[in-house]
């Protein structure tokens, strides 16, 4: 019977309830939205970082990878420490240049990795082959759209250019072999890729075996963090970057979007808050007569705070399911604009949604309709009975 | 005064604060009410008749004076104990009927029994009963703005009935109907009266008051006529 009535006096001020609802779903959109900003970035990066495996990362001391042009000296006596460490089973070195195209009479220029294709975590090949011969390079779908070129084209590449003369340093003739897409990589920035010994024979002996970046993959059941600290002991000369250690940086880089992401969903959550007491407190006052009476005939108090708190919940809920769709459709959204910003990798997601967050903004959302009941609900049940009826009777 | 009492008040006062005012609804009021017999409370506006009534009902506490309904003392009751009491020993008329619009007549009437624990089954039956005994068996699923002013009240008669109360509370219950519709709530009224229910009536209506067995008329708070039928 609680039920029927709280359901019934939803429906008998339709209009209203189902604005009532629409608040709270915009609320609640914004809850989840907040939650999955919170949330989503650092989980994002956490896969981004997973996704091919390599548990940890060497980059030149005191930097982060690619943060700067600083090198890493001496590959091979590097990979030979590394490879005396048991837990760690595949060693990637990474080069990190520029490469300079002519095209026409313009210039082109794209980052460019050295790798070795058969241990690279990098990128991931879409169609073509990969850069097994010292002739291939690799590019992503931007820089082939800028180049105007396609598989199986040659390009005369440098690793110098100056726009003064117009002339390239380290120039040499390779053949695209194979569509990319870089998996660090920003949107719309030019990528290529072609092995590590090309690239160095391309800019020249200063920057001969160096390395921007080793990347390290660990046997199953070894710990990463045990093993980072043998590199670091080993290699003073180089930071050791777990997965681990790089969120734990990305979390105090991102602290700024988690506080606003938790004002924001706060704010949304006490509007929405607000909103069912107004809504559910306006219907208690139009209705004393009615719970007076109900008092009367032997309804008890905590029945008609039960049936308050109920309608409280209902539009909660009807709200936070409505919130679900709406807050996901405007965090895809929100998504692209912020994915789109220069200079972050394109696999990062904003918003990512996660069931476990999906949940606690309903959990929220729940929790606050009884909240909202409660204020009414007491309201409610503590009308004077006698009081309530001589005014109803006089109004 | 006739039988057992059912209802017995002694000195009862009840005042009221207005503002910096305090009003004295009652003072001083003893009554015995026999069982089963129809009482009509008559009088002026503000002469104490409703607060005489929700003393009774329970539905309000007297400032002094002692109340006792059906042998037991009422007044200083808790709100769960006076909620129960009311639930099963007391049925509720009104004068503007009071039904829940947004249940059938049916519903209605099984209000209370589903507070009181019955059933459902059954209470669907027994409500089904009694508005086929108030003359509304046609007339069971509709809502209360789809029925007349009479037939609502009669609905709200079923539905003080539906715990099977010893008592039955009615404030003005033909103040919102014409003369005719009226005189049926009254021959109800009667012939609940005849079926065993004690009735007390506050009304400014003469020929309500004039079907009770007794009639008091009060003034300023006080009892000042008591006649009995003869």
């Amino acid at each position: 019977m609680k039920l029927t009535l709280a359901k019934a006096s939803l429906i008998r001020h339709r209009s209203r309830t189902i604005l009532a609802v629409l608040g709270v779903a915009i609320a609640a959109a914004m809850l989840l939205d907040m939650v999955m900003l919170a949330s989503g970035m650092r989980e994002s990066f956490r896969q981004l970082l997973m996704s091919r495996g390599f548990e940890i990362r060497l980059a030149p001391k005191g930097t982060l990878p690619f943060d700067t042009d600083a090198t890493i000296p001496n590959v091979r006596a590097v990979t030979e420490v590394l490879r005396g460490n048991p837990d760690i089973e595949m060693i990637s070195p990474v080069m990190g240049a520029s490469i300079h195209i002519p095209v026409g009479e313009r210039n082109v220029s794209s980052a460019a990795l050295g790798i070795d294709p058969s241990v690279q975590g990098d990128y991931e090949l879409l169609s073509g082959g990969d850069v097994t011969r010292a002739d291939a390079i690799v590019a992503n779908d931007y820089l082939l759209e800028q180049l105007g070129a396609e598989i199986g084209d040659t390009l005369d590449v440098g690793t110098g250019y100056d726009p003064q003369t117009r002339s390239y340093t380290g120039q040499r003739r390779l053949v695209v072999t194979g569509r990319v897409r870089f998996l660090y990589g920003a949107t719309q920035q030019p990528g290529s890729a072609m092995r590590r010994e090309t690239l160095e024979g391309m800019v020249g002996p200063e920057r001969r075996d160096r390395a921007s970046l080793f990347m390290v993959s660990l046997r199953e059941g070894s710990d990463a963090e045990q093993v980072r600290g043998w590199i670091a002991a080993q290699l003073p000369n180089v930071t050791a970057i777990s997965i681990a250690t790089a969120i734990a940086q990305v979390d105090q880089r991102l602290s700024y979007f988690r506080q606003l992401a938790f004002i924001l969903g706060a704010v949304s959550l006490f509007v929405g808050f607000l909103l069912v007491t107004t809504l559910v407190t306006v219907s208690v006052n139009e209705r004393a007569g009615e719970i007076a009476v109900m008092r009367a005939i032997g309804v008890s108090r905590a029945h008609v705070v039960q049936q308050i708190v109920i309608e409280g919940v209902a539009i909660s809920m009807a709200g936070a399911v409505a919130g679900l769709a709406l807050g996901l459709v405007t965090a895809r959204y929100l998504n692209e604009i912020l994915s789109a910003f220069p200079g972050l990798p394109m696999a990062i997601d904003f918003f990512l949604f996660q069931p476990r967050a999906a949940w606690s903004a309903l959990g929220l959302l729940v929790v606050s309709g009884i909240g909202a009941g409660i204020y009414p609900a007491w309201r409610a049940a503590s009308l004077p009975i006698a009081e309530s009826l001589r005014r109803e009777a006089i109004a | 005064m006739t039988g057992t009492s059912i209802v017995s008040l002694r000195e009862v006062k009840r005042d009221y604060v207005l503002g910096a005012e305090r009003v004295h609804a009652l003072q001083g009021v003893t009554l015995d009410v026999a069982a089963g017999d129809y009482v009509a409370i008559a009088g002026p506006s503000g002469c104490g008749k409703s607060t005489l009534l929700n003393l009774i009902g329970v539905i309000d506490q007297p400032t002094a004076g002692t109340v006792s309904v059906g042998g037991r003392r009422v007044d200083g009751m808790s709100d769960r104990e006076a909620t129960m009491f009311r639930l099963h020993s007391i049925g509720f008329v009104f004068q503007r009927f009071y039904l829940m619009p947004i249940l059938s007549a049916l519903e209605n009437v099984a209000l209370p029994m589903a507070e009181a624990k019955v059933p459902a089954r059954q209470r669907i039956e027994r409500a089904a009963e009694l508005l086929d005994y108030v003359g509304l068996s046609s007339r069971m699923n509709h809502r209360p703005s789809e029925l007349s002013g009479g037939e609502q009240q009669r609905v709200a008669i079923a539905r003080a009935i539906a715990n099977k109360p010893s008592l039955v509370l009615a404030d003005e219950p033909t103040g919102e109907l014409d003369a005719h519709t009226g005189a049926e709530i009254i021959a109800l009224f009667r012939r609940l009266n005849t079926d065993g229910t004690t009735i007390i009536v506050v009304t400014h209506d003469e020929e309500l008051a004039d079907a009770a067995h007794r009639q008091i008329h009060m003034r300023d708070g006080r009892i000042v006529g008591d006649a009995f039928e003869v």
